[in-house]
């Protein structure tokens, strides 16, 4: 089962490495992980993809507010939240082969970031699972090199009105 | 006021009520050392290595529920460090280590005694600080003592650069420390709370399963207490010992690995446990899947991350235990309780009077068990008795025969099992209980990993007894090697005589007494208990005695293996 957790930090040395430690000591898998500034300068945002049974998350979150540098750690559920992913893909375009990638980027609203006498790059910004798929159709016809960000997410502006993103807090 | 840094960190431990630290300087915290050369109220315990500091500090902290401070200097002196701090890691021991630092300007560029400590030690502290101006001294200190200390105690490390240690700037010591993303619980919640009482009030068979967490919160009156109110039998777990009177008759002794086989019976035939500071370590539970498998589970902890962790909690309570248990034992007091425990006391009572400890009394050599059973005659009733321990098969055998009434009187490294824990650790508890008579319960193994600590006992003034329970070998490998191992004997003889223990003892300055027989036991260990100067009694014991009761690695705690069943193995 895997699940996304955002976690806003201090913006401290060291914080990512106490992350990860943590989670490499106790033998939590991370599928991805994303880093970077929030809204205020002294507070940092970590998204976290995970592996794990549903019982491990909950002692993942624990595990994670016991760090003193972790200011708030939730769950992003599928519904719930917006989930984002950006991709680079440089794929090998002769001539003759072009207009039928360019054409697929279309579908999937891609942008050709760069143009190569035999290669394209494309830029697509979209939900994890549509990078997937467009990664899937682009493969065949070459892949020579792919960057992914790791996924990123915010609680959705309108929540569903029952269940807000699982927050853990202590007492 | 203006002073540099080194002067600060002093202030600053004084200002957090410091009043002995341990260390050994070095070239990166000459500067610290300096500005105690130059006057400070607090005492400093030279160790003869940084390990000692350590335990000495973990020794200290135990035995009088403060902070322990541990200091060394960068490179090897912190390296030195990282088997205590792992320790206070695993046994939520409250220590602050201070260590030096390479000049900021050479931090990463592979500098004389330069090593990442902070790097190193990420995965046993609480916390770490690495201080990169001067002005944040005061503020890491204070957070420092203050992460130490609350919520699940345990341990923190400040490491300063030489520089810093030498800057100047305007000391003053904050009041108040700034931790957003520290927030230990403050209380339980009161629905849960209810909840446990309730559980309790309805159980049949509750037992109460008792861990350090309950001395690291102070709550020892509260648990006496609330088990005296609802008629709660207790077994102690090794980092309880003297949680709960001994001689309680509510004291259902040691569940575990070593445990009598009367206390895991209690434990795992429970219809209800309630585990209190506790996190269910496998040398208690042993095989998980089959521990006390009737019983619904009541967990009380600070630490929400040991609920659940291992063993479902039915009802689980996150808060200090202190008010915690206050109110459980309010609660359960005005509530109307269908049955008595009665009935289940005395099962309890009478699984004691069945299955008592036993072991081989014959033979022409002493019997390690009998050097414990006479120093609990010696010793017994006394209230000025502070034990440690090394680690091993005379660490189980000093749970097992020392009987102890009082909070922190036994001290001994539970979760990381840290051989040579026991000298070190008695001279910090000598440092932070001066009138207590301070005995170090050791193996022959143990001895020689941190013997070096006699010359710090001596010549700090902090006597303390040490006795060693030397059978020559390093006995609890050697009864894994004979019982699992089909007695393939593997590195494992020290022998009984290299080297005389009680000459070595003379050489530090100490007394040394050598005992070889049961008729010099007694005489020998009263003469060290009443000598007031440091002591090392070597008991020359026989090798062939075995720990048990036992429960086997990865067995149920319910099949565990008895002296008899051993006898009877090898008679059939």
């Amino acid at each position: 089962m895997k699940h996304t957790l955002s976690v806003l930090v201090e913006n401290k040395p060291g914080v990512l490495t106490r992350i990860t430690s943590m989670f490499a000591r106790r033998g939590y898998n991370i599928e991805s992980l994303a880093v970077g500034p929030t809204e205020r300068h002294d507070v940092s945002r970590v998204t976290l993809r995970i592996d794990c049974e549903t019982s491990p998350l909950e002692q993942i979150e624990k595990q994670m507010h016991k760090l003193v540098n972790v200011l708030r750690v939730s769950e992003l559920r599928p519904g719930e939240s917006i989930e984002r992913e950006l991709v680079l893909m440089k794929v090998s375009a002769p001539p003759s082969k072009r207009a039928e990638l360019m054409a697929l980027g279309e579908v999937f609203n891609a942008r050709v970031a760069d143009l190569g006498p035999d290669s394209i790059v494309f830029e697509l910004v979209g939900a994890p699972e549509d990078v997937d798929s467009f990664e899937e159709l682009v493969r065949p016809h070459g892949l020579q090199e792919l960057v992914r960000t790791g996924r990123i997410g915010l609680g959705r502006a309108q929540k569903p009105n029952v269940n807000r993103p699982k927050q853990h807090v202590l007492a | 006021m203006k002073m540099n840094g080194a002067d600060a960190i002093l202030r600053s431990l004084e200002a957090e009520g410091v009043d002995v630290a341990f260390g050994l300087p070095g070239g990166a915290i000459l500067p610290l050392y300096d500005a105690f050369a130059r006057g400070t109220s607090i005492r400093h315990v030279l160790a003869r290595h940084e390990q000692g500091a350590g335990h000495m500090a973990e020794g200290y902290a135990r035995a009088s529920g403060r902070t322990g401070v541990a200091i060394a200097t960068s490179g090897p002196g912190a390296t030195n460090l990282v088997t205590p701090i792992a320790d206070a890691w695993m046994d939520s021991t409250p220590l602050v280590c201070i260590t030096g630092q390479v000049r900021s300007n050479l931090i990463g560029s592979d500098a004389f005694q330069e090593c990442d400590i902070t790097g190193i030690t990420i995965p046993i502290v609480k916390h770490s600080w690495l201080v990169q101006d001067v002005e944040e001294l005061p503020h890491v200190l204070k957070a420092a003592f203050h992460v130490a200390r609350t919520g699940r105690c345990g341990p923190v490390l400040v490491d300063v650069p030489r520089d810093i240690q030498e800057a100047a700037f305007d000391f003053s010591y904050p009041d108040e420390v700034s931790l957003p993303g520290w927030k230990p619980p403050r209380r339980g919640h009161e629905r849960q709370i209810l909840a446990a009482a309730e559980a309790i009030a309805a159980a049949e068979r509750p037992i109460l399963y008792v861990g350090g967490g309950v001395l690291n919160a102070d709550a020892t009156d509260e648990l006496r207490a609330l088990a005296e109110a609802a008629r709660l039998p207790i077994v102690t777990t090794l980092m309880a010992k003297g949680a709960f009177p001994e001689t309680h008759e509510l004291h259902a002794g040691w569940p575990g690995m070593h445990g009598p086989k009367w206390s895991n019976w209690a434990l795992n035939k429970a219809d209800l446990i309630v585990a209190v500071g506790a996190r269910f370590d496998d040398r208690v539970t042993g095989k998980v899947s089959a521990f006390a498998p009737g019983a619904r589970v009541v967990h009380l902890d600070v630490d929400a991350a040991e609920i659940s962790k291992i063993r479902h909690a039915d009802v689980p309570v996150v808060g200090p235990l202190k008010p915690v248990l206050a109110e459980l034992g309010r609660l359960l007091a005005e509530m109307p309780r269908p049955g008595s425990t009665e009935p289940w006391l005395r099962q309890i009572a009478e699984w004691r009077d069945a299955f008592p400890l036993r072991y081989n009394r014959e033979g022409d050599m002493l019997k390690p068990q009998l050097v414990l059973e006479t120093l609990q005659e010696l010793t017994a009733g006394r209230d000025d008795v502070v034990w440690t321990t090394g680690v091993g098969q005379h660490q189980m055998w000093a749970m097992q025969y020392l009987l102890c009434d009082r909070p922190r009187s036994f001290i001994t490294s539970g979760g990381l099992g840290t051989m040579g824990y026991g000298i070190p650790a008695a001279v910090g508890a000598k440092a932070a209980r001066p009138d207590a008579t301070v005995v170090c319960v050791d193996g022959d193994g143990c001895f020689q990993m941190t013997q070096q600590e006699l010359a710090t006992s001596v010549l700090e003034d902090l006597p303390i007894v040490v006795v060693i329970v030397n059978n020559g070998y390093l006995g609890m490998v050697r009864q894994w090697q004979d019982m699992f191992f089909e007695e393939r004997f593997s590195q494992i003889r020290l022998t009984h005589t290299v080297p005389d223990y009680a000459g070595l003892a003379r050489a530090y300055g100490a007394e040394g007494f050598t005992v070889e027989s049961d008729d010099d036991l007694e005489s020998a260990l009263a003469e060290a208990l009443a000598c007031g100067r440091t002591a090392v009694v070597d008991a020359r014991v026989d090798p062939r005695e075995h720990c048990f009761p036992m429960i086997p690695a990865g067995a149920a705690a319910l099949e565990l293996v008895e002296f008899e069943d051993t006898v009877a193995k090898v008679s059939a």
